[in-house]
């Protein structure tokens, strides 16, 4: 048997058991495919219950369980880093729980929260140097960290007591789709609720919307009176959370 | 040739972070997962810089897939080349196995046949992994769970042809040699007389559990006195060699693990009395 011919029978094992697989590599390597075939699930269900606690919290230990030897059927791991496996368990935890879309929302945060703990460093414009910035042709550069995701429940309330080992709220739908944004500031992870405005002109400003267009952008939807401070207020939000670390097409006031 | 350093480590695992960076632990080397800190940013990548501003410190992998068929993942090659350069390690290292094919990666490290096909396969990845990060690495032993009956070399056989036809160093794991001795019925201490002992540049200590079936190599045990014997062979043929102790988990406190490695620095004493 050629080299690949053996690994392609060992992943055939390890990804579907497959028994005619394992029979190709000998009577005597019985035993020590059990041990691997043990090794391989084990540490995928180690490392997704590592990455999803309040996930697992929530529904519990023996679904949660159920729910990672689905994926791992599903979703066999391809990359280097375990860092990547978890990426693609919501879309799972999505397709088991129709019904409750808030465990979905929870392993997204989870997840999210996690890829920005480890994600490229940045450091946020302090509010003093973007004072001096010409807005009207300023485009806003965002931390490479920022991820942003739907929101239809109330998962952030849920992760939070969660993660402070409370007793967390019912899960409830929102009254409309908002977002949630995640990112890191310094080395720790954040995450905020937001509306469907916030939503919209942060999807506008990381487009490359220059931030004047997007003020006129925002009075077009929300008149001006409503679009024109909130356009404000959210740029005033962004700079607190360090969510802004570069600008663009800059013009010093003289 | 990758330079001797004599010198006794332990593995830096989360439990312990505050103890290397708070005090100066008596330790001449730490060694790290590579793949842990092969990340964009953020605290961990912070902690190891600030753990080599005081430590020397050894990469070591479990991701390279020295034994793919299908060759060596270049992104992952990239990014150990960056963690590298910044980091200017002791030794980089992997092991004698694999874990990737075709697109499916195990997260394990899984066994090959020692056969001749295998080694041409495993002496290609490694000089190209060498070429890539621009330095010799070292290439350990793996505790193993199959026997392939179409095996045309032993295990040290196979790693002494790998030494030498890309010149990559040796990372002998003294429990793996026991693991696997016990598994498949071999003698350890003929292992151990059959490495190239001139290759070898640093040493693993671990401890094991028995499994169902078999031996199972579990880093979740103090090292065992089966362990320190065929340490003590080995030593006299080794000369210089940096030695530490890997735990993985039921994770002591660091001060159980410096008592241990006093265990190493005593039978290291010991040999170079006899010696003397």
């Amino acid at each position: 048997m050629s080299l690949l011919a053996l690994q392609r029978d060992m992943r055939a094992w390890l990804a579907r058991e497959d028994q005619s697989a394992a029979a190709r590599l000998g009577a005597d390597a019985a035993p020590g495919l059990r041990v691997h075939q043990n090794n391989y699930r084990s540490q995928l269900v180690a490392c997704l219950a590592g990455s999803f606690a309040c996930t697992r919290e929530w529904i519990g230990g023996d679904a949660f369980e159920r729910v990672a030897a689905e994926h791992i059927d599903r979703v066999p791991p391809s990359s280097w880093t375990l860092d990547a496996y978890v990426r693609d368990f919501p879309a799972t935890l999505a397709a088991l729980y129709p019904a409750d879309p808030e465990v979905a929302e929870l392993g997204w945060i989870e997840c999210a929260l996690g890829e920005a703990f480890v994600g490229p460093d940045a450091t946020p414009l302090a509010a003093d140097v973007l004072s001096d910035v010409d807005w009207d042709s300023t485009v806003l550069g965002f931390t490479p960290t920022l991820d942003l995701a739907e929101l239809t429940t109330n998962a952030p309330a849920i992760w939070s007591a969660l993660a402070q080992e409370e007793v967390p709220p019912a899960a409830e739908m929102l009254e409309e789709t908002g977002a949630i944004l995640v990112w890191r500031r310094d080395q720790a992870s954040h995450f905020r609720a937001i509306d469907p405005v916030e939503r919209q002109a942060l999807l506008w400003a990381r487009a490359g919307m220059p931030f004047a267009q997007l003020c006129e952008a925002m009075v077009d939807a929300w008149g001006e009176q409503e679009g024109i401070a909130r356009a404000g207020s959210l740029l005033g939000q962004w700079i607190a959370d360090g969510l802004i670390v570069a600008v663009s097409g800059v013009q010093s006031r003289r | 040739m990758i330079p001797s350093f004599a010198g006794f480590g332990l593995g830096l695992r989360k439990p312990h972070y505050a103890d290397f960076l708070s005090t100066r632990v008596s330790v001449d080397f730490v060694e790290v997962i590579s793949e842990n800190f092969m990340v964009d940013g953020g605290r961990p990548r912070q902690i190891l810089c600030d753990v080599r501003a005081r430590y020397p410190v050894a990469l070591h992998g479990v991701s390279m897939s020295l034994g793919s068929a299908d060759g060596l993942d270049g992104a992952y090659l990239a990014r150990l080349r960056a963690l590298v350069d910044e980091i200017e390690p002791l030794f980089v290292s992997d092991h004698l196995s694999w874990s990737r094919i075709e697109g499916f990666n195990s997260h394990d490290l899984l066994p090959l046949p020692y056969t001749r096909e295998a080694l041409d396969c495993v002496a290609t990845n490694v000089a190209r992994a060498q070429d890539v990060l621009g330095r010799e690495m070292l290439v350990e032993n793996p505790s193993t769970y199959i026997d392939f009956a179409q095996a045309d070399m032993t295990e040290w056989q196979f790693l002494d042809a790998l030494s030498a036809r890309t010149g990559c160093g040796l990372l002998l794991d003294v429990n793996n040699v026991f693991v696997s001795a016990a598994n498949h019925g071999f003698d350890a201490f003929e292992y151990l007389d059959g490495v190239p002992a001139d290759r070898v540049r640093q040493i693993h200590l671990a401890g094991h559990s028995q499994g169902a079936e078999l031996l199972i190599d579990t880093h979740d045990q103090p090292v065992p006195p089966s362990v320190w014997d065929l340490y003590a062979h080995v030593l006299p043929r080794l000369g210089a060699v940096a030695t530490m102790i890997e735990r993985d988990d039921a994770i002591p406190p660091l001060v159980d693990l410096l008592a241990e490695l006093a265990v190493a620095r005593g039978i290291a004493a010991q040999t170079v009395r006899a010696a003397a």
